[in-house]
């Protein structure tokens, strides 16, 4: 976890990049994650005082919304897309499978950090179905079997 | 730059872009759209500039968007003076010493080219311009052009007209096809209310779903009281399955941008704002390059080419929410707060944004602007049929073989994209449905193939145009399984601010899990029915009111498949885990035992050369074992 005061301090820096207008804040919150892969407790308290929205409003988007991750994520963030043309070519045999390798849930990390596991709704790639996003980069035509190859090389690229 | 303010110096520009389309030297174009990229289109421009620079060859390279093939990706071009473009697919960094052999050598005996084009067509200009030079020489004669091969053939391209041509973020290759002539033609000669007139004539309907008249909607924004007035683009494509918006924000970005200011001139605005989904970020890019060049070129900001009129774009990003497609709740998120639909009875068009008059359309409407401005209303109104005009780009995706990006006149059989455009099903499996619309459409069958392609046929066939997702299945896809599909993606995607959509849905869902699960009761389907139209009734947004869409077409014309999952306990595709099994069949196994090493729970068990076995008890479904038998020996019941 980062020092409380320097992620205060980096919030609202963001803040002022955007000129504290109230309409900046989803993008506000976009750099905040952009910075720390997360939004920090302390991050959205200052973001809070600093732009005069009360905390309960500034925690209703940052659920609203699928993007945004109270939680720290891993180092990769694996997103497997669950659009319809992947669904029909059997996304959720994939997600299934990274379950089972990774040994976490959808919405979880890995115990080292390494990997955060989630569903994408469509990345809009739909002609290489079925497709999975690891660390931005997108994965065609993928198989179960492919998988465990392919977190070996994330790993080792540490 | 230097800013531009007066037609001569416009046409200059074009020319300036003219020369890099129609180079007096060697020109090689990769496709490098997100899903050329993915395909390793990257890895091919990395190979063709390193081995350009060794070799010090004198060639240009460069790249493009996407052409929509994208089955073929990655795609390259070629340009020679004076000969056709040449393109070649599936192309690999292998391959590249030998695409540079063969150039300049005027044969091409070691990688075949896909197909030829000797001209294009300036759509926007009405004008062709030739790249063939005299005739095709000898070895190009059995190379097809590119209108004549069966993908192409029957496809119009306007609002996709520069994807895979030029270079997304060259503004100058942008204006050499017609590019920001319109607008100039719109701010020098038309009046507002010509240029409303000119759209209401085209018949332009919304893309983006809704299908409402654009030139209505410019109208009724035109005339809303209020000094500040928005125009906005609708860039969250959300739909799964539906990539267009992402294709014409990559690969021909102007094109969206003039439309707006065109229909900010019409409106009476001062300000835009382009919506796009979080998941697109080279759309972002190459939209946030195009927007600086313009405003720097004096497109946007003050006094635009020269006239009185002023206006610019921002481009706001979305965070991943399907309901922020909708209007309203996309108004709210670009206000900063979460992206809540409200009622519609408040027209957007008199109190959108901050409560100002706001102009919505998605991008694909936006992109045809242009071309309808420089060839009239009437032009396009003749393309299509009556009250469905113009083209529509669709996502042909799925179980099929062709897949990519194609636009067709409205009105056109749906077996004409499925089987002329698409190359039919692969593996010679059966056709069952065509989903459109995404979640909120519906199926149409196979026995209604010869359904004509447009906004109220699709409608009246149960499902919608949406913003132009088309899904091909075949027999293994399950019905019910897809019901299932759609209706959890609403339940996650629904605001919860009213209660059928957000405790209905969550109950349909619940319901259809139980039938995929072998746990349907007898009563269920017409439970289903019941809940639907009190969703349909009772729900504030298109969101809601259109989620049970999906669950009910597939009940139209698929109820034999949830009679088979909740009477026999049976899912006659094979798809629903809890009703089915995988099985292998004796005769075919060869005992290669490629099946027993992959299987993951390890079920499979057998002698080497001797069939194999699964032990139902420990097999987890998982289906690699079929995904990698050779000999076609696993099946599942």
């Amino acid at each position: 976890m980062k020092k409380a005061t320097t992620v205060e301090a980096k919030a609202k820096e963001i803040v002022k990049k955007h000129g504290g207008d109230k309409s900046s804040l989803i993008c506000i919150l976009q750099d905040i994650q952009n910075e720390y892969n997360y939004l920090p407790k302390e991050a959205l308290l200052a973001v809070g005082a600093q732009m005069q929205i009360p905390a309960s409003r500034i925690y209703e988007v940052a659920t609203f919304y699928n993007s945004f991750s109270l939680r720290p994520r891993g180092q990769y963030l694996i997103e497997v897309c669950a659009g319809t043309a992947c669904h029909v070519q059997g996304a959720f045999n994939l997600m299934d499978r990274l379950k089972r390798d990774l040994g976490v849930e959808c919405g979880e990390t890995t115990k080292d950090n390494v990997f955060t596991l989630e569903e994408v709704r469509c990345l809009g790639c739909c002609s290489l179905a079925p497709v999975v996003r690891i660390g931005g980069n997108i994965h065609p035509y993928l198989t179960q079997d492919e998988i465990p190859k392919i977190l070996r090389n994330y790993r080792k690229q540490g | 730059m230097k800013k531009i303010s007066s037609i001569d110096e416009l046409k200059k520009a074009g020319e300036k872009g003219a020369k890099s389309l129609f180079p007096s030297s060697v020109k090689i174009i990769v496709g490098m759209a997100t899903s050329g990229i993915a395909s390793g289109a990257d890895k091919v421009y990395e190979a063709l500039d390193k081995e350009i620079k060794k070799k010090k060859l004198p060639y240009i390279l460069a790249k493009t968007g996407s052409m929509g093939m994208d089955f073929i990706e990655p795609l390259v071009d070629v340009i020679e003076k004076d000969k056709p473009r040449l393109s070649f697919g599936k192309m690999t960094p292998e391959k590249v010493p030998q695409l540079l052999e063969q150039i300049g050598k005027g044969n091409i005996d070691k990688i075949k080219p896909i197909y030829r084009t000797d001209a294009e067509d300036i759509i926007a200009k009405c004008e062709k311009k030739h790249y063939l030079k005299g005739n095709v020489s000898e070895y190009l004669k059995d190379i097809p052009q590119m209108e004549a091969i069966p993908f192409y053939k029957k496809q119009i391209k306007i609002a996709t007209r520069n994807c895979g041509v030029i270079d997304p973020e060259s503004i100058d290759e942008y204006i050499a096809r017609g590019g920001y002539l319109s607008l100039h033609k719109a701010l020098t000669t038309m009046s507002a209310n010509e240029i409303i007139d000119e759209i209401i004539k085209s018949g332009l309907r919304g893309r983006g779903g809704g299908g409402f008249p654009a030139g209505v909607k410019w109208q009724s924004c035109r005339s809303a009281h209020g000094d500040i007035k928005y125009v906005i683009c609708n860039g969250d494509e959300g739909d799964p399955g539906a990539y267009m918006d992402r294709s014409i924000m990559e690969g021909d970005p102007h094109s969206v941008i003039e439309g707006m200011i065109i229909g900010a001139y019409a409106i009476g605005a001062q300000e835009g704002f382009i919506y796009v989904r979080n998941e697109y970020p080279l759309a972002v890019a190459n939209l946030t390059k195009a927007i600086g060049d313009a405003r720097s070129r004096g497109m946007l900001g003050k006094n635009i080419l020269g006239t009185n009129f002023s206006f610019d774009i921002k481009i706001s990003k979305g965070a991943g929410a399907f309901v922020c497609g909708e209007s309203t709740a996309l108004m709210a998120s670009l206000e900063g707060k979460a992206g809540e639909p409200r009622a519609k009875y408040i027209h957007t068009v008199e109190h959108g944004l901050w409560d100002r008059p706001s102009n919505l359309n998605n991008v694909e409407t936006w992109a045809n602007v242009p071309v309808i401005i420089s060839r009239s209303g009437k032009w396009f109104s003749e393309i299509g049929i009556p009250n469905n005009s113009g083209t529509k780009v669709f996502s042909l995706v799925g179980k099929v073989n062709n897949i990519g990006l194609v636009e067709v006149p409205l009105g056109i059989p749906l077996k004409d994209i499925v089987y002329d455009i698409g190359g039919g099903i692969p593996g010679n499996r059966k056709f069952k449905a065509v989903q459109t619309g995404g979640p909120s459409g519906g199926c149409i069958p196979a026995s209604m193939i010869d359904l004509s392609v447009d906004f109220d046929s699709l409608w009246d066939a149960g499902s919608m145009m949406g913003s132009g997702g088309m899904i091909v299945m075949d027999e293994k896809t399950c019905m019910v399984d897809l019901a299932r599909y759609f209706i959890e993606f609403l339940v996650s995607e629904s605001c919860g601010k009213c209660t059928p959509c957000r405790e209905g849905v969550r109950r349909m869902n619940d319901i259809l899990h139980d039938i995929c699960a072998g746990k349907g009761r007898e009563g269920d389907i017409e439970l289903l029915e019941a809940m639907a139209k009190g969703i349909k009734d009772g729900s504030l947004c298109a969101l809601g009111g259109s989620a049970p869409n999906p669950v009910l077409s597939t009940i139209k014309y698929f109820r034999e498949e949830y009679d088979a999952h909740i009477r026999q306990k049976r899912c006659p595709a094979g798809v629903c885990r809890a009703l089915i099994k995988y099985e292998i069949n004796a005769k075919k196994c060869t005992g290669c035992t490629v099946c027993a090493k992959k299987c993951p729970s390890g079920c499979i068990s057998g002698e080497k050369k001797k069939a194999h076995k699964i032990d139902q008890k420990k097999c987890i479904k998982c289906g690699i074992c079929m995904e990698s038998c050779k000999f076609d020996a696993i099946t599942v019941k």
